[in-house]
């Protein structure tokens, strides 16, 4: 019994070891390869710039001014795109056989998937720092406290982790990265769009607006907002906590099942 | 323990759910501290059998033990006691070649400390020091199957599965990597070695395998394999496809074994090739048949296979040629 104890204790302690050596990895191939880090930054500084300032002045905000309000929605619509990567990298992965070696390696099953999601996040805690910065050049001056802002900073991490894994099944189940990111697009492409992250609900028609409304980027974008600028923002926070448990328990398991058939 | 470092049992494994069956019955033993070929061309099932031995796929029906441990129930403990490496020299294009040794060492569970000074001890064995700090991206073909080879030996397992090491490498590279492998063996290393090349798996093994279609064609010490094929083709050359049928049906003696007859070029294993050719000659001047071109060769593993099997071996088709993104391919359409 005490045997089986240690075993035990060392399994876990080597699962943990395994995960951070493959999001080490994975985090060694983002800084080396410029393009995946110009997708990963350059790309929501322009939504910054495009909405500041091209769109903005023509959308009202009631309550925020349009940069209180644009900002918080821009750090979770780009939490989500940064999901896209779990999806590409391990989709090249799979490709170039990387996953079939690991297989044959005495590691931790869960290493692979674990390591890429851990990789992902520890992406989006450098991307919310960079956006937050250029929110701020750009006039975004929060009017919640400090200790709301990084509780909004958790639940976006935490959100996006969550559907990171969904965005695993699609990279294990396309035949290839640009496949994997193609099959991303139309998935993310109305979530994003399609919610409170760029504009009021309000002013959408009203077949959209329930949908809309209630979806749980808008929720998260809600939540985020609202504990930024230090605003009532109802029961967006618990919404956005349980459909983030709810994303886990469902796509947890399903990209972990579709790992073990692929690989 | 057993004698053996591999033994396979009536393996079979099917893709495209029973549609093609990449392995039908394979049964094997690999003695322990020397090479063991795995002959045979794309398609053969090689590469499924090394996937089956490696824990990365499970057979369909069989069992097989490696190192002792089974393959589906311990397989845990068998990918602590095997190292493989191959043809899709997989290294990770974008880490340098320490850093994906020592990434190998460390999910081997060896320690960070002692995986970091193995690294550096291989490196320098594999003459890759140089480039330790350089991403694989940059590596020659050679140096990427010496660094995946490298990778493979880290934890130092017994037992080495090397999937067609020098496919695709140019000849220095080839001599290199098979003097590393000559060294390894010398060391203790069991070596279970996939390739195409006879002349590669005559010089590095001991004991050969011949798979074709999934099944085992023909075994035994690369001598008797030789032996069994004659030693020697001889290959002629006529004026014309006419000429050729009727030059093969002349001196078809020669062979014991039936001429293989391709437009105009006609090739014969034999046993004695200078002494057969000449005598062969002046048979044909008799005949008045007119030769346009004569050569003797060592037989290749096209020779092998016509003689085993009485087709081809480029002409196997439409089995899993690269099991692995063929099965693949299938998912992504599933």
């Amino acid at each position: 019994m005490s045997t089986s104890t240690i075993s035990k204790k060392s399994r876990l302690r080597w699962s943990i070891s395994d995960t951070l050596t493959i999001a080490k990895r994975d985090l060694i191939s983002l800084v080396r390869i410029p393009t995946t880090l110009v997708f990963a930054i350059i790309q929501p500084i322009m939504f910054v710039v495009l909405f500041r300032y091209v769109f903005g002045g023509a959308i009202k905000t009631p309550g925020n001014s349009y940069v209180n309000f644009l900002i918080p929605g821009i750090l979770v619509q780009t939490t989500i795109f940064g999901a896209v990567g779990t999806a590409i990298g391990l989709a090249e992965d799979l490709q170039k056989g990387l996953i079939e070696r690991f297989r044959a390696l005495p590691m931790a099953r869960m290493a692979v998937l674990g390591g890429r999601t851990v990789a992902d996040l520890s992406r989006n805690v450098m991307v919310i720092f960079v956006i937050t910065v250029v929110g701020f050049l750009v006039g975004f001056r929060p009017t919640g406290s400090f200790v709301s802002y990084m509780q909004a900073c958790l639940l976006m991490l935490l959100f996006s982790y969550c559907l990171s894994w969904g965005f695993a099944f699609i990279g294990l189940a396309a035949p290839n990265s640009e496949a994997a990111q193609a099959m991303t697009f139309p998935l993310i492409f109305p979530i994003t769009f399609a919610s409170s992250i760029f504009v009021p609900v309000s002013s959408m028609p009203s077949w959209l607006q329930v949908f809309a409304r209630n979806q749980p980027v808008s929720q998260a974008a809600q939540a985020v907002r609202g504990l930024m600028n230090g605003q009532p923002h109802g029961n967006s926070t618990w919404m956005t906590l349980i459909y983030a448990v709810i994303a886990l328990a469902l796509l947890g398991p399903i990209a972990t099942a579709k790992y073990k058939k692929v690989a | 323990m057993s004698d053996f470092a591999v033994e396979a049992l009536n393996i079979t494994r099917s893709f495209k759910d029973g549609e093609v069956k990449a392995l039908d019955g394979v049964s094997l033993q690999v003695p322990r501290g020397e090479v063991f070929g795995l002959l045979g061309p794309n398609g053969s099932g090689k590469t499924t059998m090394v996937r089956i031995l490696s824990t990365i796929l499970k057979p369909t029906s069989g069992s097989a033990t490696v190192n002792g441990f089974d393959v589906v129930k311990q397989a845990d403990a068998v990918r602590r006691s095997i190292g493989l490496a191959g043809q899709y020299a997989t290294v990770d294009e974008n880490l340098t070649g320490f850093e994906n040794i020592r990434m190998v060492g460390l999910l081997n569970h060896i320690d960070k400390s002692v995986s970091s000074s193995r690294s550096h001890e291989l490196l320098e064995q594999f003459g890759l020091t140089d480039a330790a700090n350089r991403v694989a991206k940059t590596y020659s073909g050679g140096m990427r199957r010496r660094l995946d080879l490298a990778a493979a030996l880290v934890a130092r397992p017994p037992l080495l599965f090397l999937d067609e090491p020098t496919t695709g490498l140019d000849p220095q590279s080839r001599q290199d990597l098979w003097s590393i492998i000559e060294t390894l063996v010398e060391g203790g290393t069991t070596v279970l070695l996939t390739t195409q090349y006879l002349e590669e798996a005559d010089r590095l093994a001991k004991q050969l395998v011949v798979l074709d279609h999934g099944k085992i064609i023909a075994q035994g010490t690369s001598q008797e394999l030789k032996t069994q094929l004659g030693n020697t083709v001889l290959s002629l050359t006529f004026a014309s496809t006419d000429d050729a049928r009727r030059g093969a049906e002349l001196v078809k003696d020669i062979s014991d074994k039936p001429a293989n007859i391709e437009g105009t070029v006609v090739d014969f294993t034999v046993a004695r090739g200078p002494a057969t050719a000449a005598d062969a000659l002046r048979r044909l001047d008799a005949s008045g048949i007119t030769i346009a071109g004569l050569a003797l060769r060592e037989p290749s593993l096209d020779d092998v296979f016509l003689n085993l099997t009485g087709h081809k071996a480029e002409e196997v088709t439409g089995t899993p040629v690269e099991p692995a993104k063929k099965q693949r391919g299938r998912k992504a359409k599933a």
